[in-house]
């Protein structure tokens, strides 16, 4: 097993995470939206994953499993979602969904 | 019943109550003459009553005062609501509440169709109620509330047809000049008040009596203030201007305020205050010229009026004359006793001339009447009673038995004299001949071409017939209470009245009583000769010495009442006017509204927007500002949300991160 | 061992980066695939071979594909995507990118703020997961169950065509 120092795997975790950030904000396209969102989640998970690997703990990979859950739950409705959006608008960009504006 | 003797005013005073409350359109015709005849009934029958009564048992001294309430205790001033029977006041309330009852059925029938049926009544009631007020006062202040009383039911009743201008110039004017009369009483009150401390008649009187010396200052002053006052209600000179216009009232109004009681009220003031004027002979000398001033100038005037009631306003005047002369000589009981036969025939007139306007439908002109005497018995032999009594028909006549006992008195008293004797006399020719000037133009004679033999003359009914029955009877036989001593010696009346007024000292010789009345007889005689002669006889007579140039001016100075209408305009109204005008936009006006109204309207201006103002409307701008920009923040955008949300994060990390 | 942690480590981050920045839906998802196979290996290499496994099979596996489906079903035009060059406007990505450094920097920050240790020299064997799984978190067990039902349920009925009060007009009313 590597044995690193737990800092570094958190530091990937919070890169890979700023870049899902970054799809997110940046890109107009619903689909590259949820993408980066998935990203993000699976820095999440990593995170996690390293906590429970420095203690040895299975808890980590559980809670890996329920971020999992809940990103799979996320991502079907989320593309179910940007099917009816696709129909009423014809096209993909978020920026069309901008009807509640103050 | 000596003690129900607070009803007699509360009747009256109850019936106007209730026709002011209920009245117009809540009560019936037939509802309204029941209380406003039926309460002056009930006091007249209550006063009869109490008369007798008076007079079978008479209470100690003479006298009974019943105190109500007391009306205020102010420091040392207190006054009581207190009414006083003595004779002199049982006198004056029956004359008021009988004649007054017999002027109301006539009123039922005469103001049938008015419109304004019920106000009339009530406004009757009051006035009924305010004069027996008046004459039962126990203190001065009470009998000043019954005075202004009957002042305003003048005002009311002259006014009655308000919708005429003129009426209401009539009342206005009648108000004013009895003001002026009723402002110099007043400051006869608080002289009165001031000196001797109470207001209470008799103590009052004692003690003035005992306080003041016999022609002193103040007993001058109190006394000059208070003819005044009675001047100005009794319609004597110089305060006799407003009676001849009052008579645009309804005629009933005419009989009974301006004949029988209201300007009767100076000469009971005079009366009652006799003591006051016994300290100042030279107001009591000074009454007596006013008296025999105004019975010959009026007497004068009234013989060349036209209107009938403008000729019967006159007499009056001219009678209340002989009623002051009477005081001013000290003759305090025949002055009273001329006031009870006049209240008789002169309602009498007045209601007879009533019967006639109506007939003539409302033409009070005499030259336009004539012949009436057949067409209308009632009202002619009634009317002819009446001029009859006043003119003093020897013997027969109650005013000759009154007119006679002044002319004796005036004549055998200290203060009198021969000359004031022989102005009654003058006075009694003169009345003689107006008088029967009107009778026989109106009933004598043929008929004008206004009253031809088939125009409809509307006849008298019961409710007219019977107070013109009443009356005449009156006018006949009041007189008869007090015989002269050379016809019966029977001075039961001036008995009677000694409770209350002292009589009168004489110092002439009685045995000259006899030749003085045959001439007073003879000048009554002479006049309803010359009357006679010169208006049935020789009408064209009189019509070339009207037409005359000295006859036409003589003829329109007396007309206008010696012109003292002309010369009050002149001295007193045009001036007040062109004042009052001048005063429109005065000094004061103006500095007001410099200083004061328009530094206001300034600061007001300026204050419209002022820093309050200012500081709300800012507080709703910055309100409308935040949420403006915040409005911003709601731009539609998921990706800007989703920004706010991890710009969010960062600030939360960040506060975790430095602490 | 170590270096496969840091190699690994590094082409997840290359590829999520690039993965990003794509104009075609679909190379965006291969080259995450990818990026997801090496944080799997990186799962592998910290001793979580059952989380390595579950990366594999349901993230990539199943997710991904997933989203090839819809990629499939929308059918962009000639595969392109609703914007075109998104790196040509590279102005949109300053705001974004310093937002997401700033916060990268304050979680470093946190991250190397303790010493923490090191990560653990031995497996947590799948055996283990499974029974802490059905011990203590039985009841987070059953909640995930109930939650992916609510998203089939959902799924299933977002996902219908001829939807009641489904229109063509855009402005139309909700649905579901």
């Amino acid at each position: 097993m590597a044995q690193v120092p737990v800092e570094h795997g958190l530091i990937l975790a919070a890169m890979l995470f700023a870049l899902g950030l970054v799809g997110v904000l940046a890109r107009r396209n619903l689909i590259f939206i949820l993408l980066s969102l998935e990203v993000m989640l699976n820095a999440a998970g990593l995170a996690f994953v390293v906590a429970g690997s420095r203690w040895l703990q299975p808890d980590g990979q559980i809670l890996f499993l329920f971020i999992l859950a809940a990103a799979a739950a996320e991502v079907s409705i989320g593309l179910a979602l940007v099917l009816l959006f696709q129909r009423r608008h014809p096209s993909l960009s978020v920026d069309d969904a901008s009807g509640m504006r103050g | 019943m000596l003690s129900l003797l607070w009803l007699v005013p509360a009747f009256p005073l109850a019936g106007f109550l209730v026709l002011t409350l209920l009245g117009g359109r809540r009560l019936t015709h037939a509802a309204t003459t029941w209380i406003g005849v039926g309460s002056v009934g009930l006091s007249a029958l209550l006063t009869m009553l109490i008369g007798v009564e008076f007079l079978a048992v008479p209470p100690a001294g003479s006298v009974f005062v019943q105190t109500l309430w007391t009306w205020m205790n102010v420091g040392k001033l207190n006054l009581a609501v207190a009414f006083r029977l003595d004779s002199l006041s049982l006198t004056m309330i029956f004359v008021v509440t009988f004649v007054g009852f017999l002027i109301h059925l006539y009123s039922a029938e005469h103001m049938a169709e008015d419109e304004a049926y019920n106000r009339f009544f009530a406004c009757m009631n009051l006035f009924v109620a305010a004069m027996l007020v008046l004459v039962l006062a126990d203190n001065l202040a009470l009998l000043y509330l019954g005075w202004e009383g009957v002042g305003l039911c003048s005002f009311l009743l002259i006014g009655f047809w308000y919708r005429e201008e003129a009426n209401c110039r009539a009342a206005r004017k009648a108000f004013l000049v009895t003001r002026v009369g009723d402002t110099a009483f007043a400051i006869g009150l608080f002289l009165l008040y001031t000196d001797l401390g109470t207001l209470q008649i008799q103590p009052l009187l004692q003690g003035a009596a005992a306080k003041w010396g016999v022609g002193s200052g103040i007993a001058v002053a109190a006394a000059a203030l208070l003819l005044a006052g009675a001047v100005g209600k009794s319609a004597q000179l110089p305060l006799q201007v407003w009676l001849p216009d009052a008579m645009a009232g309804p005629t009933p109004v005419s009989a009974l305020i301006h004949a029988a009681t209201m300007v009767t009220a100076g000469v009971y003031l005079i009366a009652r205050m006799n003591a006051i004027f016994a300290l100042a002979p030279a107001v009591m000398a000074v009454t007596a010229a006013i008296g025999t001033a105004t019975l010959l100038l009026a007497g004068m005037s009234a013989l060349v009026q036209r209107d009938i009631k403008r000729v019967l306003a006159y007499s009056t005047m001219s009678q209340v004359g002989y009623m002051f002369l009477a005081l001013g000589a000290g003759a305090w009981s025949a002055a009273i006793f001329h006031f009870w036969t006049h209240a008789f025939f002169k309602a009498l007139l007045f209601l007879g001339a009533g019967v006639v306007i109506t007939a003539m439908e409302e033409d009070h002109d005499i030259f336009h009447m004539g012949g009436l005497r057949s067409r209308m018995p009632l009202a002619f032999w009634t009317f002819l009673i009446g001029a009859a009594s006043l003119s003093a028909l020897p013997l027969v006549t109650a005013g000759f038995y009154s007119k006679d006992k002044i002319l004796w008195d005036v004549f055998s008293s200290p203060r009198g004299g021969a000359v004031l004797w022989a102005a009654g006399v003058a006075g009694a020719l003169l009345t003689a001949l107006y008088t029967f000037r009107v009778v026989f133009r109106v009933f004598f004679g043929a008929p004008s071409s206004r009253v031809t033999e088939s125009s409809p003359l509307k006849q008298p009914g019961l409710r007219i017939a019977i107070p013109l029955l009443v009356l005449a009877v009156f006018s006949i036989g009041a007189g008869f209470v007090e015989l002269p001593g050379t016809l019966g010696n029977i001075p039961a009346f001036s008995n009677f009245l000694m409770g209350s007024l002292p009589p009168l000292l004489v110092s002439g010789m009685p045995g000259n009583e006899v030749i003085l009345q045959i001439v007073a007889a003879a000048a009554v005689l002479l006049g309803l000769a010359l009357a006679y002669v010169v208006f049935l006889r020789r009408p064209d007579w009189s019509a070339k010495l009207a037409q005359s140039p000295a006859g036409d001016t003589l003829g329109k100075f007396l007309f206008s009442g010696w012109g003292f209408d002309w010369a009050y305009e002149r001295l007193f109204i045009h001036p007040y006017v062109r004042l009052s005008q001048l005063n429109k936009a005065d000094v004061f006006d103006r500095l007001m509204d410099r200083l004061v109204a328009r530094p206001y309207a300034a600061l007001a201006r300026f204050n419209r927007n002022d820093f309050f103002d200012r500081f709300v409307g800012w507080i709703a701008e910055f309100n409308a500002a935040v949420a403006r920009a915040l409005r911003t923040l709601q731009s539609g955008y998921v990706r800007w949300y989703a920004a706010g949300i991890v710009m969010g994060a960062i600030i939360l990390i960040a506060s975790a991160v430095l602490r | 061992m170590d270096a496969v942690f840091y190699i690994s480590g590094a082409v997840a981050v290359l590829t999520t980066a690039v993965a990003i920045t794509r104009r075609n839906p679909a190379h965006a998802l291969l080259y995450l695939v990818v990026s997801l196979l090496s944080v799997a290996l990186v799962f592998f290499t910290l001793g979580a071979p059952f989380a390595a496994a579950l990366e594999v099979i349901i993230y990539a596996g199943a997710i991904m594909v997933l989203f090839v489906f819809v990629i499939m079903i929308l059918n962009p035009a000639g595969g392109q995507s609703a914007e075109d060059a998104p790196l040509r406007n590279w102005r949109i990505w300053i705001g974004p990118s310093l937002l997401s450094a700033i916060l990268g920097v304050e979680l470093i920050y946190l991250f190397t703020g303790n010493a923490a240790g090191t990560t653990g020299n031995s497996e947590v064997i799948p055996s283990q997961v499974g029974v802490t799984l059905l011990g203590p978190y039985v009841l987070g067990v059953e909640l995930a169950s109930i939650l992916l039902l609510a998203a089939l349920v959902a799924a299933y009925h977002l996902g219908r065509r001829g939807l009641p009060g489904e229109e063509e007009n855009p402005e139309g009313g909700g649905g579901a």
